[in-house]
């Protein structure tokens, strides 16, 4: 198990629980969603696995090892971190930014040399971005620059990646993009636990995922058993229906609609 | 402190044309020029051939040819006549070594060696500390509006000079009262932030408000205390920077700090991209970011304090040749941190030759930053390539 997590709970003032009794854990090679309202604590529970906040009870291990205890930076060997969007003031060039993922395997009062600048360079040919180093990350588009935060992670060379919605924000064609990057990654032994508010893009990659709602995971366990209509409706409050399209090869999750029955043709 | 910079250049540059084909190509003079001498290095000789003009140049002009013979053999001998001295005391008998001689009047000797040359090393230590400073914080507050003064260093140094004069009038007293209140200041501001028990850097900025507009009433009661005949104005001239009164020991007391300060920023510069990405970024990349932070605030604070301690207020500095650099190199820290340094000493210098030149009396330098700065600030805000977004 590259990620293990027994009872976590959390709470910022120490009174109300933002959540709390999570347990679940990833395999190597494992994809993992999670899935749940606005403001459930998805976030949250990430920083707690990043060792950025603290858990009040409970435990997150890396490879055997409790987060609690471990620097910042051996975290960062262990773990890469795809924040949700990015909104840097400083216009710095993709290489410039990939190189930042070496961060962890370089000393406090040292530069990149010559073998990060090859890691960056690998991280770029593996995501296929490679035409993209120059570019200024203030210029790109929001899928360029969600692609240049997963090469910059796996810069990091991690065995863990944790992606925090990358979907959102983005076109379909740049949704489908992460979504296969993801996949490959997965491929090659990287644990991936992914936030998204897409519960049919946890059928695209996941091999698992849970659903968190009000503090609690309220279903674990493999995509198909998890992403069912009655959790959908416990967690979002909509009906959804979740069937098989042969056309896509893969089962879809669409919400039933909203706004009642509407012959075609009527305005 | 410039090799190590040229170096990260070199590293930059491998990996663009290979340096043989400017040779190949039909291109003009000035184009091969720009080329070999790309603008990045041409900036690390800027400081040493102002260093040399602002020698010779004044209301007392000096041949440039006689200056530099009596640079270097006027150092020589000081350097040889400080050899032995230090090898007589060593020994415990008169050790005399030979010396150059010297072929130059009193008057020359004085105008270079008590006047000008520590003026041209003071401007040249403000402005280029200043500037790494301003460039420091603009990345840790994430912010490139963020100047030295944002956490309180300068209102703080302000109250100490006011402080100084009001009880002694001492220049020494002066400076290490305006030194020990500006770092007073930022403690104070550092102390507010962690009240919070919040380490955000917005929390740091408030607290940094608010330590700044106390300190301004607390300049604004000494000074109304102040006599208006003698310490009023010394007071207000006080805050408008000036290196006129500059001696070579204020240099040898201030050169240490600033520099061990400059050193700490350069040696972390890359970290620093970091850390403007950020504070939870940072810290998922595996940066230390409170030990980082305060890193930047000692070692910025005690750069911006021993700077402003001997020039007074120098505003428009540490904001706007940070911007100057990023025009030039680029935003990564690597290349900003060195040559904001750079820059900040030759605009500096410049500035204070200005200064001491223009009229027949000393323009103070903090209205010559600000003459000179806002209006070249405005002109960098309408091109596109400021550096930020």
């Amino acid at each position: 198990m590259i990620l293990n997590i027994e009872h976590a709970s959390f709470s910022y003032d120490g009174i109300t629980k933002q959540f709390e009794d999570i347990s679940f854990s990833l395999r190597r090679g494992e994809v993992f969603s999670l899935l749940g309202r606005n403001g459930t604590g998805k976030s949250t529970l990430i920083k707690c696995i990043l060792n950025i906040l603290t858990l009040q009870e409970g435990a997150v291990e890396i490879d055997g090892r409790r987060v609690g205890g471990m620097r910042p930076d051996e975290v960062a060997r262990e773990v890469g971190y795809v924040p949700q969007g990015h909104r840097s003031v400083f216009p710095f060039a993709a290489i410039d930014f990939v190189l930042m993922g070496r961060a962890p395997h370089i000393s406090t009062f040292s530069v990149p040399g010559e073998e990060d600048y090859e890691k960056a360079e690998e991280a770029f040919a593996r995501i296929g971005i490679s035409h993209l180093r120059e570019k200024p990350i203030s210029e790109m588009s929001g899928g360029e620059a969600q692609m240049v935060m997963i090469a910059r992670a796996l810069a990091q060379e991690p065995s863990l990646l944790i992606l925090d919605e990358p979907t959102s924000h983005l076109d379909i064609g740049n949704q489908m993009k992460v979504i296969a990057a993801v996949d490959s990654l997965a491929a090659d032994g990287i644990a991936i636990l992914m936030s998204t508010h897409f519960p049919d893009h946890a059928f695209l990659v996941s091999h698992s995922a849970a659903i968190l709602e009000s503090g609690r995971l309220i279903a674990r366990g493999l995509a198909e058993d998890v992403i069912t209509k009655e959790n959908l409706r416990e967690a979002y409050g909509v009906d959804v229906c979740v069937h098989y399209i042969e056309e896509a090869e893969r089962m879809v999750c669409v919400p039933t609609n909203p706004c009642g029955y509407r012959p075609r043709g009527a305005a | 402190m410039t090799s190590r910079g040229e170096a990260t250049t070199e590293t930059g540059q491998e990996r663009g044309d290979p340096p043989w084909t400017v040779f190949h190509t039909g291109t003009s003079f000035t184009e091969t020029l720009r080329r070999t001498i790309p603008a990045e290095r041409a900036i690390y000789l800027l400081p040493i051939v102002l260093f040399f003009f602002s020698l010779f140049f004044g209301r007392y002009m000096m041949d440039p040819v006689e200056t530099l013979r009596i640079l270097v053999i006027g150092s020589a001998n000081i350097f040889l006549d400080w050899t032995s001295s230090l090898l007589s005391t060593l020994s415990g008998h008169e050790v005399l070594l030979p010396s150059f001689e010297q072929t130059w009047g009193a008057s020359e000797q004085t105008v270079i060696f008590r006047i000008r040359l520590p003026r041209v090393v003071a401007a040249m230590l403000v402005g280029g500390g200043l500037s790494l400073a301003g460039a420091s914080f603009q990345g840790l507050f994430r912010n490139p509006l963020v100047s030295p003064d944002i956490l309180g260093v300068s209102a703080g140094a302000g109250l100490g000079a006011a402080f100084g004069i009001l009880i002694s009038g001492d220049p020494g007293v002066i400076q290490i009262s305006a030194f020990a209140f500006g770092i007073v200041a930022v403690a104070i501001t550092y102390g507010i932030g962690r009240v919070y028990r919040n380490s955000s850097t917005l929390v740091l900025v408030l607290a940094g408000i608010i330590v700044g507009s106390l300190f301004s009433a607390l300049l604004s009661l000494a000074k109304y205390v102040a006599d208006p005949y003698d310490t009023l104005p010394a007071i207000v001239f006080w805050l408008m920077g000036s290196l006129s009164a500059v001696s070579g020991a204020d240099i040898i007391a201030v050169a240490p700090p600033i520099i061990l300060g400059g050193l700490c920023l350069f040696l972390v510069r890359w970290r620093i991209n970091l850390l403007s990405v950020g504070e939870e970024e940072a810290q998922a990349l595996g940066l230390d970011t409170k030990g980082m932070t305060m890193v930047l605030i000692i070692a910025s604070t005690v750069v911006t304090a021993s700077a402003v301690c001997i020039s007074g207020i120098v505003g428009w500095v540490g904001l706007v040749v940070p911007h100057i650099g990023r025009m030039l190199v680029g935003p990564d820290f690597r290349k900003l941190i060195p040559v904001s340094a750079i820059l900040g000493a030759s605009f500096l210098l410049i500035v204070d030759d200005i200064a001491r030149t223009l009229i027949a009396a000393e323009i103070p330098l903090g209205i010559l930053t600000a003459l000179v700065g806002a209006p070249f600030f405005a002109y960098l805000l309408t091109q596109k390539k400021v550096g930020w977004t």
